[in-house]
């Protein structure tokens, strides 16, 4: 069947869109209860009134967000079959198995977080802090089952297609245990921490610009920061181990990656520059340096796009542009942080340690960097593998919906994701707002006309 | 035992819990419609808010349960149904989003205009989700998914089987929600607002059962496979659903909102489940059998094992989630 390519571009930009949107509310959903259990968890053992008010106010928090997560990631699991029915029908059983254990995580993960926001005052405070537990493991989890289908695409296994195109010998363990799954999957799960964390960090960093640099602010910032930091710091590494098996099973996304032209080993790293005609224009070269960061020994070959048939490269540009931004943003948030480290020697947690304008602007910009680097890198993984959804066994104009409602279908969604970004923003917003004007943390809900407002307590 | 028999088994058995957990949720949402300005609704949207604020997620999940079981075991069913019905789950998406979204916004909203606000998305996408999901059902349940999924992409849902489902799972999801927020009311010590909801579970429960009669004429015409698996295999499941459903209105008229609870579930699960032995051993009906359609072996064997391991992790925990709102502590506001 051929399928238009506006078509197809179409379902892309809807995937795009929709995964976008919720890969950073997945990234709260993984992370957040870590950073909340280590508040209530000093709360209750230490007695710090204000470590315990934070855990309360980041739990409310995040039933917005977390209630946002569950029906975007819903929306997903609608899309594979409604813009990807190729690719679902034929590959549904051979990758299905990670995505019903996923399943799982998300009934833990949604169970638990409706114990952990109404239990409060309800549980025992001992029992009401170790629900937590659960729902960060459900998030390593589910990060894992969601990560192992998405690796598959990137090195399929565990299947032999016959010659007529029916799939046959499915292996589900082989599938999800493939040559990508590992990697990927820390990658993703370490950058969840550093987006959750710089973001919440950022926000008290803001908080702190406008003068407000008490001690819950400063806890507010330092307790998520840490766990950014340290996942930043941890990245480079694992990123670097993931992109270890290019060379040899992904050589097109690799290509892209680094506007390989001509295959060759002791390959450079074009450092910015843009690929136009065939042609790499502008950027600066470092000798060798690609070879060795592709595997390690100058010895390694690149595959060029000389090598690579061209109705099988992927759009290059797109894919180097949003692969160094990711790279140049984790260079970043990683000397935010080594910043944060010297001032915290000079200084402690003392007022004096938030004393700089400039580094709170830093610390703000490290939110966005973190999302920056998350998008760019997800980018980088999923339009390096362009032209196929499922590497070098099916295409995307294979796998796409033929359906021509599409292009309603996208522009619903562009409105709807757009709104509830901006409405779960100006929620949030207000909600700090309230708890700032008003120390008690119980938010009336205001279902009844002012003056009688529906004020009872469990609005929690 | 039949393997791709079992797996269709544990695939309806999401179906049966959506319908029942998350069509509760959706009802309430129907009745916050219905609930009048801000002033009159104030209560009847606090109790909702109160009952299915710590359930609603964990209940939501049973539909991601039934896609996933659907195309990792039956996964050309799959693409036949998403491809076919594309435009009433296009609604159902848009529906889903809406209403988690807009029930977590109203709760923390900064004021009452912007809380009538996102109460409205709430309450309309309540009702639109469930209408068009049981549009999806009288589709499959009608025989009009092809296997290629080369269906009407209007006509496909939109015949009569399809406008009784759609009608049916907003009015039962109405009574059922009726018929648990009284009890939740009830024991929150609301009576008066127990006894209002009572009044409204008995009287959407005589509506759904007439359009339920009347239901049984369409199908009679329009589904024909179905309408003999009623009739012969599912018969009793019918009659079972009857009784149940009758035994609901006599408790709701004497007030026992706890126990009508648990005749409304049996009422609702068994005629959910007459539906899925009616049309067995077809998974789309008249176009392909649970059989044919089945996916590989070892996936099968594998998505039971995954079936047994929810069942000692995420079932002990929902009966824990449960229990804990059933305590009347949960139920009673907190000072």
């Amino acid at each position: 069947m051929l399928i238009a390519a506006d078509q197809l571009m179409a379902a892309r930009y809807q995937m795009a869109l929709s995964l976008g949107f919720h890969i950073v509310l997945s990234c709260f959903g993984v992370a957040l209860p870590a950073m909340i259990y280590v508040l209530h968890r000093r709360g209750i053992r230490n007695g710090d009134a204000e470590a315990l008010a934070l855990a309360k106010k980041w739990g409310k928090a995040s039933a917005v967000l977390f209630a946002v997560g569950a029906v975007s990631g819903t929306i997903l699991s609608f899309e594979m079959g409604l813009l990807w029915p190729g690719m679902m029908s034929r590959f549904g059983d051979v990758i299905g198995l990670p995505f019903a254990m996923e399943g799982i995580a998300f009934f833990l993960e949604a169970i638990f977080i409706g114990i952990y926001l109404y239990g409060w005052g309800r549980l025992r405070p001992e029992v009401h802090l170790r629900t937590l537990i659960p729902i960060m493991l459900s998030g390593l989890f589910g990060t894992f089952c969601i990560l192992a289908v998405n690796a598959w695409m990137n090195a399929p296994t565990g299947f032999t297609v016959l010659p007529d195109g029916t799939v046959t010998d499915v292996d589900p363990l082989a599938a999800i245990f493939n040559d990508a799954l590992f990697p990927q999957f820390l990658h993703m799960f370490v950058a969840a921490y550093a987006v959750t964390g710089f973001l919440v960090a950022a926000v008290y960093a803001v908080g702190m610009l406008r003068g407000r640099r008490d001690r819950a602010h400063r806890m507010g910032f330092t307790v998520p920061f840490v766990f950014a930091a340290i996942a930043a710091l941890c990245q480079p590494a694992i990123g670097h181990i993931a992109g270890l098996r290019l060379d040899t099973q992904q050589p097109s996304k690799l290509a892209a990656m680094e506007l390989a032209t001509t295959t060759e080993s002791n390959a450079p790293v074009v450092i910015g520059g843009l690929l136009i005609d065939g042609e790499v224009r502008g950027g600066i070269e470092i000798p060798k340096l690609g070879s060795l960061l592709a595997g390690n020994s100058f010895d390694t070959v690149i595959t060029g796009f000389d090598q690579i048939p061209d109705d099988e490269e992927p759009p290059a540009n797109v894919v180097h542009i949003a692969f160094q931004m990711m790279v140049a943003a984790g260079t970043a948030m990683i000397a935010i942080a080594a910043w944060w480290a010297w001032r915290r020697r000079r200084h402690g947690d003392s007022d004096a340690m938030f004393d700089s304008p400039w580094f709170l602007r830093a610390a703000v910009a490290a939110g966005g960097l973190a999302v920056l680097a998350l998008e760019a890198g997800w980018t980088t993984t999923e339009v390096g593998r362009q032209p196929w959804i499922v590497y070098r066994v099916m295409r995307v104009d294979e796998a796409v919906t033929a359906n021509p409602g599409i292009w309603i279908s996208l522009a619903a969604m562009i409105v709807i994701y757009t709104s509830m970004g901006v409405i779960a923003t100006k929620v949030l917003r207000g909600m700090a707002r309230r708890w700032r004007d008003d120390e008690s943390l119980d938010l009336p809900t205001p279902y009844g006309p002012s003056g009688e407002l529906v004020t009872s307590g469990d609005r929690t | 035992v039949n393997l791709a028999d079992l797996a269709a088994a544990l695939l309806f058995l999401g179906v049966v819990a959506y319908a029942i957990l998350g069509g509760a949720d959706f009802g309430s949402g129907v009745w916050d419609l219905l609930a009048g300005d801000a002033r009159q609704g104030a209560h009847l949207r606090s109790q909702i808010d109160r009952s299915i604020g710590p359930v609603w997620e964990a209940n939501h999940v049973w539909l991601i349960y039934v896609l996933v079981f659907l195309w990792t075991a039956f996964p050309t069913a799959f693409g036949a149904i998403m491809t076919t019905l594309f435009v009433p789950w296009l609604l159902v998406g848009l529906g889903i989003v809406l209403r988690g979204g807009a029930f977590a916004f109203r709760k923390f909203s900064s004021s009452v205009r912007e809380a009538q606000l996102h109460g409205a998305v709430f309450a309309v996408s309540s009702v639109v989700t469930p209408f068009f999901l049981g549009m999806i059902a009288g589709a499959v349940a009608s025989g009009r998914v092809p296997v290629d999924g080369s269906g009407g992409l209007w006509t496909s849902w939109t015949g009569p089987t399809s406008w009784v489902g759609g009608s049916l799972a907003v009015l039962t999801v109405s009574f059922l929600a009726a018929t648990f927020l009284a009890a939740d009311a009830e024991r929150g010590g609301r009576h008066t607002l127990a006894n209002d909801l009572g009044s409204k579970a008995f009287w959407s429960g005589i509506v759904t059962g007439a359009v339920a009669l009347a239901a049984a004429v369409t199908i009679e015409i329009d589904a024909e496979t179905l309408a003999n698996g009623l009739q012969t295999r599912g018969a009793a499941l019918v009659v079972l659903s009857a009784i149940a459903g009758t035994a609901t209105l006599v408790l709701l008229r004497q007030r026992r909102w706890a126990i009508a609870r648990f005749t409304a579930v049996i009422a609702v699960a068994s005629i959910v489940i007459g539906w899925g032995v009616a049309q067995y051993p077809d998974l789309l009906v008249d176009e392909l059998t649970i059989d044919a359609g089945a996916g590989a072996r070892s996936t099968l064997i594998g998505l039971v094992i995954v079936f047994g391991f929810a069942a000692v992790t995420a079932v002990p925990a929902m009966v824990w989630l449960f229990v804990l709102v059933n305590q009347d502590d949960w139920q009673r506001d907190r000072h």
